[in-house]
């Protein structure tokens, strides 16, 4: 209720400033006028004179020229009437008047009502300590204190399988940098790295990640997490006996009550493609059979390249229309769309960069 | 709450708008005093609410409301008070409500100060005013709202760009944008004229001390500005012809040819239709400016707004006002008398000389600055015109403009004595000759045009005092009557005389800077020494220090003359954990006016680091120069015959008329 009755003083006082000037019948309304001007240049040339500023023939021009325009503005302003007075209130600021009283309150309510939000009271920090709970507070006050603290390895490997779940693959893969380059290199930090830049990467495991991955097992040659991702990029690269292989072995070292078994079998049906229970749930959940799937995302990545085609400016477009090529196994279809990105960004260096880490990530170039 | 009001006198202030751009106009159409007379309160009350909504935006930053968007996505709540502040105007939606801010403001004040206009020729300039008013609050509401909310809010806000927390930005736009917007006035003075169809001398006069305003604070942000630029982006430039700079250089050149044109007609009721022509040109200019850096269609330093869908809004209220205002004059100025007739050779004509040149280095401007938009935008090729260009068209034009400079105030108006002019400036001549042959002795075989401008700049500035002396008698009379002749001067001529000063003195500086500055780039290790511009600089060593939301990696450097030590300076490395990014802190040492600069690369490893070390000299007198310009335009802005005019008996007392 107050925030209305604000608003109501606010538009009383806009009234007002319309009205008031309308019931000042009657006194005088102050005009300026040139006459004032030229009356002073007059004076001026007066001045100069005396102080011996300027010649006296220059002054005598000068004086007839400011008076023959003083008479001009005298003329000018005895032709039309001074503005009339009316001593009551004539029908047009009447109308004014009304139209002050009810426009102003219509308009600005209406449109406040169109665009505002009245029911929503305003949230400065200090009034929402309760709701400090929230998952995102909870990354806002370890992002602080990172801020602080930036070389605290510990708080970097809190933050980043947040950042993983809430969608922000670059800052997981910074987070997991920092972790391993502040606390030094485990299996798990590394593998940790490489999962983050494969979902930076839209699900592509790109060369570095494959870097990681391999670092991972060269400390710890069981690690089933970059056992299970090698095994991934060699399905990416089509060597899909190898990939199948390396997942059978993974399965047959499991523990029978691995948790991870099921998703090791789902992913091999996959690969062997056989109706897998995963796709199935997959393929029932998009309410599209596999192949329909698989065509709608082809004409999306056909509707990507078109737009980039006419526009090429977007490097993000054309990252995921690259990554996209390599998830569809098109290599070359990747490898051509490189060149468009090239010359349609040549004149970008920063953004060609990308392109090239990219690439590289890929192994594109040989 | 807060919010809430925020937004709520902003559509108000809207609605206001609109009664105030249609009722005053109406009254004037209709001779109605008392419907012309409720443009004052309106224009003031619009103001307020304006202003009210911003109070409200900038408490939302200072509280960290994050259930308002704009302050979510830039604002933080770790961050430092000033920054939050600077915050409200350093994204799109803040900066348009400051923009509409400015614009409301300036209306306020010729309704509380424009009591000697005509009561129609006021009642036009605000309706006009409020009408510029109405449009961007409505691009704002449509476009940009700062109050847009969410629900819930969220934890924490999105950080400010790193890059732009710093002192230079919350100074530097604000100060840029009472002169884009005050333009505005100057237009609105143009539009009201053309619709009365009735313009004289007096005209000239009322829209000066406005012009001179936004004039003054154009050059003091432009000029913050570029102090910013050389300061924060590391690699001791000063000015870039970047596109956004231009921007705002453009409505300088043309409102320094139009205040030059207003001094004609006042005094000669002449270069009427060029005058309003000036006026109008200078705020599309401004608004071009605006639509520049808002559309996105610039990349730069200051791609911190971009968003295309917005520039075609913008484009859209391009076209209405610049347009508009083209079509109206194309209507109207025919229809108006032509005034005074002069000599070519006269002080008009040395002014008229001035337009042309300002207006043809504006349009190479113009030129350099929208043809590789025109060009992309057309082939899809994409070009760069860089300093070479602007070097090769700008340069000259201004070189010659400078001089004509000195013989402007000289000449006498209708008809001037072209050979007595130029013989009293034989003695500036003289000097400056003496000086270019001088500082080629000294520099022997360097670049000659160094000499040659740095002769040209001496001879400015003689020539700003050779009109001082002429004008006092100096020379011809006795130092008594001299000084009181000095003291009797209207402040506007020592205005001119100080602006024309200023103008040589920033070129030193650009000269000093430019040709005379030396450059180094080394790799150095601790203990490593190099020399520049007679300096020694030893490298110390490398050193963290921690910031409230940063980390410094500090680089220690001696600075020795000839074995004295003079001091230190520590150029640095700046992260910014939260955003994972770094930047680079140039350090500076001032001696005189000359400048060190030194900036650090990437430490290599092996305890190297890439350094690069500058001496500019003289490089402080280009700011100088024009701080100087501004009190230059401050002096002339304080000159009383600028508020000549009001209906007050002025005239009974002149003698007890303070001069202030």
């Amino acid at each position: 209720m107050t925030l209305w009755f604000v608003f109501a003083l606010m538009t009383a006082a806009a009234i007002f400033a319309v009205l008031w000037p309308l019931s000042r019948r009657g006194s005088a309304v102050r005009s300026g006028s040139d006459l004032a001007v030229y009356r002073d240049q007059l004076d001026e040339i007066r001045r100069d004179r005396a102080a011996g500023l300027i010649g006296e023939n220059e002054a005598t021009a000068a004086q007839v020229e400011v008076s023959r325009r003083l008479i001009a503005a005298a003329d000018a302003e005895a032709a039309v009437p001074r503005a009339a007075q009316p001593a009551t209130m004539t029908w047009r600021h009447r109308t004014v008047a009304v139209a002050a009283l009810v426009l102003l309150p219509v308009v600005a309510v209406g449109l406040y009502l169109a665009v505002g939000s009245p029911m929503l009271p305003g949230q400065p920090l200090a009034s929402r300590a309760p709701d400090r709970q929230s998952i995102a507070h909870m990354v806002a006050q370890v992002e602080a204190h990172l801020a602080k603290n930036p070389n605290e390895g510990r708080g970097w490997e809190v933050v980043a399988p947040i950042y993983l779940r809430m969608g922000r693959f670059e800052d997981a893969v910074r987070a997991r940098r920092n972790a391993l380059e502040l606390s030094g290199a485990t299996a798990e930090r590394h593998a940790g790295l490489g999962e983050a830049l494969v979902a930076a990467a839209n699900g592509v495991v790109t060369a570095e990640a494959l870097g990681s991955f391999k670092a991972a097992l060269a400390l710890d040659p069981a690690h089933v997490q970059a056992r299970f991702f090698l095994g991934l990029a060699a399905e990416q690269e089509g060597r899909l006996n190898e990939a199948v292989a390396m997942w059978r072995a993974l399965l047959d070292g499991a523990p029978a009550d691995a948790p991870w078994a099921d998703f090791i079998r789902g992913e091999l049906m996959r690969v062997a493609g056989g109706k897998g229970p995963s796709e199935d749930q997959v393929a029932a959940a998009a309410n599209l059979p596999p192949e329909q799937r698989i065509a709608m995302i082809k004409g999306m990545v056909a509707q990507l390249a078109e737009r980039l085609g006419k526009d090429g400016s977007d490097i993000e477009g054309w990252l995921r229309l690259v990554r996209s090529y390599m998830v569809l196994g098109e290599r070359e279809r990747a490898r051509a769309a490189v060149g468009e990105a090239r010359r349609a960004l040549a004149a970008e260096p920063d953004k060609l960069r990308r392109i090239d880490e990219l690439v590289k990530g890929f192994g594109l170039d040989g | 709450m807060i919010p809430e009001i925020g937004h709520f006198a902003l559509v108000l202030a809207l609605a206001l708008g609109i009664m105030q751009g249609s009722v005053p106009f109406y009254g004037a159409l209709r001779n109605d005093s008392l419907l012309m007379a409720t443009a004052v309160p309106t224009a003031v009350a619009q103001f307020v609410f304006i202003a009210i909504s911003f109070a409200a935006l900038t408490m939302c930053y200072v509280g960290s409301d994050f259930s308002v968007v704009n302050v979510f996505e830039n604002s933080h709540s770790l961050k430092p008070l000033i920054y939050k502040i600077s915050g409200v105007w350093g994204n799109h939606e803040g900066s348009m409500l400051l923009w509409v801010l400015i614009l409301a403001l300036f209306g306020a004040l010729v309704a509380l100060f424009g009591g000697n206009l005509p009561i129609t020729l006021r009642a036009n300039v605000l309706a006009v005013q409020s009408w510029i008013a109405v449009a961007f609050m409505v691009f704002i509401l449509a476009t940009s709202n700062p109050f847009m909310r969410l629900a819930p809010a969220p934890g924490e806000g999105r950080d400010l760009n790193p890059l732009l927390q710093d002192p230079g930005l919350a100074i530097h736009p604000p100060l840029l944008y009472v002169g884009y917007v005050g333009l505005s006035i100057s237009f609105s003075f143009a539009i009201a004229a053309l619709i009365e169809g009735r313009i004289d001398a007096a005209w000239a006069r009322w829209v000066r001390p406005w012009t001179l305003l936004a004039w003054i604070f154009l050059t003091l942000g432009i000029s913050m500005g570029s102090y910013w630029a050389y300061y924060t982006l590391g690699w001791g430039g000063w000015w870039f012809w970047d596109p956004v700079e231009n921007a705002s250089f453009m409505p300088w050149l043309i409102t320094t040819a139009l205040l030059h044109s207003a001094v004609v007609m006042e005094k000669r009721n002449a270069l009427k239709i060029w005058t309003i022509l000036l006026a109008i040109m200078a705020f599309s200019l401004s608004l071009v400016g605006t639509f520049l850096v808002r559309s996105g269609v610039l990349t730069s330093v200051h791609a911190f707004a971009t968003d295309p869908s917005r520039g075609v809004f913008i484009l859209a209220l391009l076209v209405l006002f610049i347009g508009g205002a083209f079509v109206l004059f194309a209507w109207r100025a025919p229809l108006l008398k032509q005034g005074g007739l002069f000599a070519p050779v006269s002080r008009e004509g040395a002014l008229v000389l001035n337009n042309l040149f300002l207006v043809t280095a504006c349009m190479s401007v113009f030129v350099g600055t929208l043809y590789p938009l025109a060009l992309e935008a057309l082939t899809g090729e994409k070009i760069s015109v860089g300093a070479p260009f602007f070097n090769a068209t700008f340069g000259p034009l201004f070189l010659v403009l400078l001089l004509a400079v000195p013989f402007g105030p000289l000449l006498a108006w209708k008809r001037g004595d072209l050979p007595g002019v130029a013989q009293r400036l034989m003695a500036a001549a003289g000097v400056a000759l003496a000086v270019m042959v001088g500082c080629y002795a000294v520099v022997q075989g360097g670049p000659v045009l160094a000499p040659l401008v740095v002769g040209i700049a001496v001879y400015v500035i003689i020539g700003a005092f050779t009109d001082l002396a002429e004008r006092t008698g100096l020379f011809r009379m006795s130092p008594k009557a001299a000084l009181a002749r000095a003291a009797g001067l209207p402040r506007s001529a020592w205005g001119t005389m100080i602006a024309h000063l200023a103008l040589g003195i920033t070129l030193i500086g650009i000269v000093g800077e430019t040709q005379f500055g030396t450059e180094r780039i080394a790799e150095m290790k601790p203990g490593q020494s190099i020399e520049i511009g007679g300096y020694d600089i030893r490298f110390d060593g490398m050193a963290t220090r921690p910031g409230p939301n940063y980390s410094d990696q500090i680089a220690r450097f001696t600075v020795q003359r000839g074995g004295a030590v003079i001091g230190e300076i520590e150029p640095s490395k700046r992260t910014f954990p939260a955003r994972s990014t770094t930047r680079t802190e140039a350090a500076l040492m001032s001696r005189g006016f000359s400048q060190i600069y030194v900036s650090l690369g990437d430490p290599s490893p092996g305890g190297t680091i890439a350094v690069r070390a500058y001496h500019k000299p003289l490089v402080l007198l280009i700011w100088l120069g024009t701080i100087v310009m501004v009190l230059g335009g401050l002096l002339s802005l304080s000159d009383r015959r600028l508020r000549v005019g009001a209906p007050k008996p002025a005239r009974s007392k002149p003698v007890m008329q303070p001069a202030e």
